[in-house]
């Protein structure tokens, strides 16, 4: 079968990232960002409850730590490994070296079997790949099966969350999405009453599909085995019902041992949404009769990342949110002002190793408190990464010239104890004297909601060299 | 010994009475301070900037005036964990040994950190100071986390609070529990006019946190924290006082 494929034109792929403006247009509704903090902070909370009802928690996040970065300096020994133990039970493997080549042989394996409708849980991989619009370019219906991924994928939209990809609307607008979608009637928005409408919609598909493609949370080299953990029960709906078995993987998720996922099946579900476990985590150790099982390996710039001296820990990620949820910016900004499948701390240090100057805004979009790197089941150093990419973006020149002249004058100010002094006092005299709208204006962006410090007659310097014997040294 | 005391740019500049009171504290304590001129700054602006290449020369600085002293009792968490961080990377350079970055890298401590960990809370009582009403305690992040002044909520370790144990010798003061205990407070050098909403929004909410609480004064470790704090809430016409630690501590803060 031939079909004339039309790309989706991608628009302006490089123009960069502008977190900055997008978050101030989030903020435009205090409402909804209060919402959306307190949605998230409610999360956070539900993990420290979870994560304290385990003693030995910081024992499990340090073993757990040390397990990814073993895995990761012997990636190379372990994916042979779980490639011939995953060949050995039955499973096709697949190894492509970017999203487009992923796309490419997801759509050969479906294209061979003549597929035309596939349903998908659990891969964000997928959606970092932009495998909807290939596939659907191809003729192919691609249905996300996660509840919060089928909303947003009705509505067009991108997931916001990894874990929670609907966490930016509330239930009135599913209920909207789901009118004008699954025609359920206008104005339902009783939550129950939409899961069981979706239910409905998602069981149809299901039983419709030709083929299904899953992520992995966890792929255990010793095995050949893999791991897939879903509050849902969808994954395992599709798994079961198709013919045709996809699942696809970052190279990164690689575990060696079974006994490791002693270690990071109680980390995950605890640190991402509070519960103690995921609803299913189900263990599939090759295709069921007459199914084809595929198993797709993805590098698509993770092998970059690991040769990174500075950023290679940020491969120990394994998925599960926490960083998003404790963070006081991705709270108050949305996933959506990152402009990635990835969004938080994690998505602002994994970013600009994939385009620098597109992602340059996101390792400033951080106070660097360092509550990240705290809430880390797998103890990634996020806002020390944050801080190096910083260095990075600026060193490449990806900063605007305002910024640079400020910050290279502040340094020639702070270097010239003198020179600091006599500005110091002018500023500080400004202060004073200027009327308090110029005083303002001059304090832009500060001044804008931000009363600037009322200026003192004299500094410290100045009382400490009239006050102290030897002072004046 | 002699120590020095390190006083930030914007406190030597805007908060001279904090400096004062940090000074007033360390000298009753019998601790002999030194606060030597020639280094304004120890680079952490332009390094959280990104610029760090830039005002590599102001850490140098930095180390050159402080590379004398045995310890040096620096007035902001995170002017402290800039230097405990990056000193190190200097190198020697005309009259700068080897291990002078190291070195003061490893004597760099914070003000509360330096009478909690070396003076010891039982002499921080003997200060005698008193405080009238219910403060809330802010912490700022680096110093929370980077020279932990207090187990961060997200640890599952046994509960410590440095801050707190010193406020503690205070008669008169209240603490009250808030909402949030660790939350940023949304300032972040350059963060806070790189992205103001949002820096804006993260401190309005911890302004709302503590005034929900019947609060009636805010003590900090960090008075860029309180910079911005105190900006947002006389902008609100919220009348709030804010104090250092070190203010509580010298007798010279009031509630409202």
């Amino acid at each position: 079968m031939t079909r004339r494929a039309v790309e989706l034109p991608v628009l302006a792929p490089h123009d960069p990232v502008d977190h900055a403006a997008a978050a101030a247009a989030f903020n435009a509704d205090v409402a909804r960002t209060d919402w959306h903090d307190e949605a998230l902070w409610f999360v956070r909370v539900k993990r420290d409850r979870a994560a304290a009802a385990v003693p030995e928690w910081e024992a499990l996040r340090a073993r757990a730590s040390a397990i990814k970065e073993h895995a990761l300096t012997h990636l190379d020994e372990y994916l042979v490994q779980f490639e011939s133990n995953a060949l050995a039970n039955g499973m096709r493997v697949h190894w492509a070296r970017d999203a487009d080549e992923h796309n490419r042989i997801v759509h050969g394996i479906l294209d061979r079997a003549g597929s035309q409708r596939l349903v998908k849980s659990k891969s964000m991989l997928t959606e970092e790949c932009g495998l909807n619009p290939y596939l659907e370019a191809r003729g192919i219906e691609v249905i996300d099966t996660d509840l919060g991924e089928r909303i947003v994928q009705l509505r067009r939209e991108g997931p916001s969350h990894i874990v929670l990809p609907a966490i930016h609307l509330k239930k009135e607008e599913v209920g909207d999405t789901f009118h004008e979608h699954l025609g359920t009637p206008a104005g339902l928005s009783d939550p129950t009453a939409l899961a069981g409408a979706a239910r409905e919609h998602l069981r149809e598909r299901f039983l419709a599909a030709d083929a299904t493609l899953t992520g992995m949370n966890f792929a255990v080299a010793e095995t050949g085995g893999f791991v897939v953990c879903t509050n849902e029960g969808n994954a395992d709906l599709g798994m079961v019902l198709a013919p045709i078995h996809i699942a696809s993987v970052g190279i990164e998720k690689i575990i060696p041992r079974v006994e490791d996922l002693a270690v990071f099946l109680r980390l995950l579900a605890r640190s991402g949404t509070g519960q103690a476990v995921t609803v299913y985590s189900s263990h599939v150790h090759g295709p069921r009769s007459g199914q084809e099982l595929h198993i797709v390996l993805v590098d698509n710039g993770r092998t970059k990342q690991l040769a990174r001296e500075e950023f290679w820990t940020s491969l120990k990620c394994i998925r599960c949110g926490a960083c998003m949820n404790t963070c006081p910016v991705y709270r108050r900004s949305g996933g959506h002002s990152y402009g990635f499948t990835v969004p938080g701390p994690i998505g602002s240090v994994l970013t600009p190793g994939l385009d620098l100057e597109k992602y340059a805004a996101l390792p400033f979009a951080s106070t660097l408190c360092g509550s990240c790197t705290a809430v880390c089941p797998v103890k990634i150093d996020l806002d020390g990464q944050l801080f190096r990419w910083r260095q990075r973006v600026v060193q490449a020149g990806h900063v605007s010239a305002a910024k640079s002249v400020a910050m290279k004058s502040s340094v020639r100010l702070f270097n010239h104890p003198r020179l600091f002094r006599l500005a110091g006092a002018l500023a500080r005299r400004g202060l004073r004297i200027l009327p308090r709208p110029l005083a303002r204006l001059a304090a832009r962006p500060w001044a804008r909601a931000r009363e600037l410090p009322a200026p003192p007659a004299q500094s410290f310097r100045a009382w400490y060299r009239k006050n102290r014997p030897g002072g004046d040294r | 010994m002699t120590a020095a005391l390190f006083v930030p740019c914007y406190v030597d500049q805007f908060y001279p009475h904090v400096a004062v009171a940090a000074l007033t504290v360390l000298e009753r304590l019998g601790v002999q301070v030194d606060v030597p001129e020639g280094a304004a700054c120890c680079g952490q602006p332009s390094a959280n900037a990104g610029f760090g290449r830039d005002g590599h020369s102001t850490i140098e600085r930095f180390v050159d005036v402080y590379a004398r002293y045995e310890r040096i009792i620096v007035l902001s968490g995170s002017c402290a964990v800039h230097v405990r961080l990056h000193a190190g990377e200097v190198v020697a350079h005309g009259g700068r040994s080897d291990d002078a970055g190291a070195h003061v890298a490893e004597r760099t401590t914070e003000f509360c950190s330096y009478l909690h960990d070396e003076i010891g809370v039982g002499l921080v009582a003997l200060l005698g100071a008193k405080f009238d009403g219910c403060a809330a305690v802010h912490i700022g992040c680096h110093g929370l986390r980077g020279l932990g002044l207090a187990k961060p909520s997200e640890l599952q370790e046994q509960p410590f609070d440095k801050v707190r144990a010193l406020l503690g010798t205070v008669r008169g003061l209240e603490l009250v529990d808030l909402a949030r205990p660790d939350e940023c407070c949304g300032f972040g050098g350059t963060f806070s006019v790189g992205e103001p909403a949002v820096s804006v929004k993260m401190g309005r909410d911890r302004l709302r946190d503590f005034t929900s609480h019947d609060t009636q004064a805010v003590v900090s470790t960090d008075m860029s924290c309180l910079m911005h704090l105190d900006g947002l809430a006389r902008r609100e016409r919220l009348r709030l006082p804010m104090y250092h630690v070190a203010e509580v501590l010298a007798g010279t803060a009031r509630a409202r």
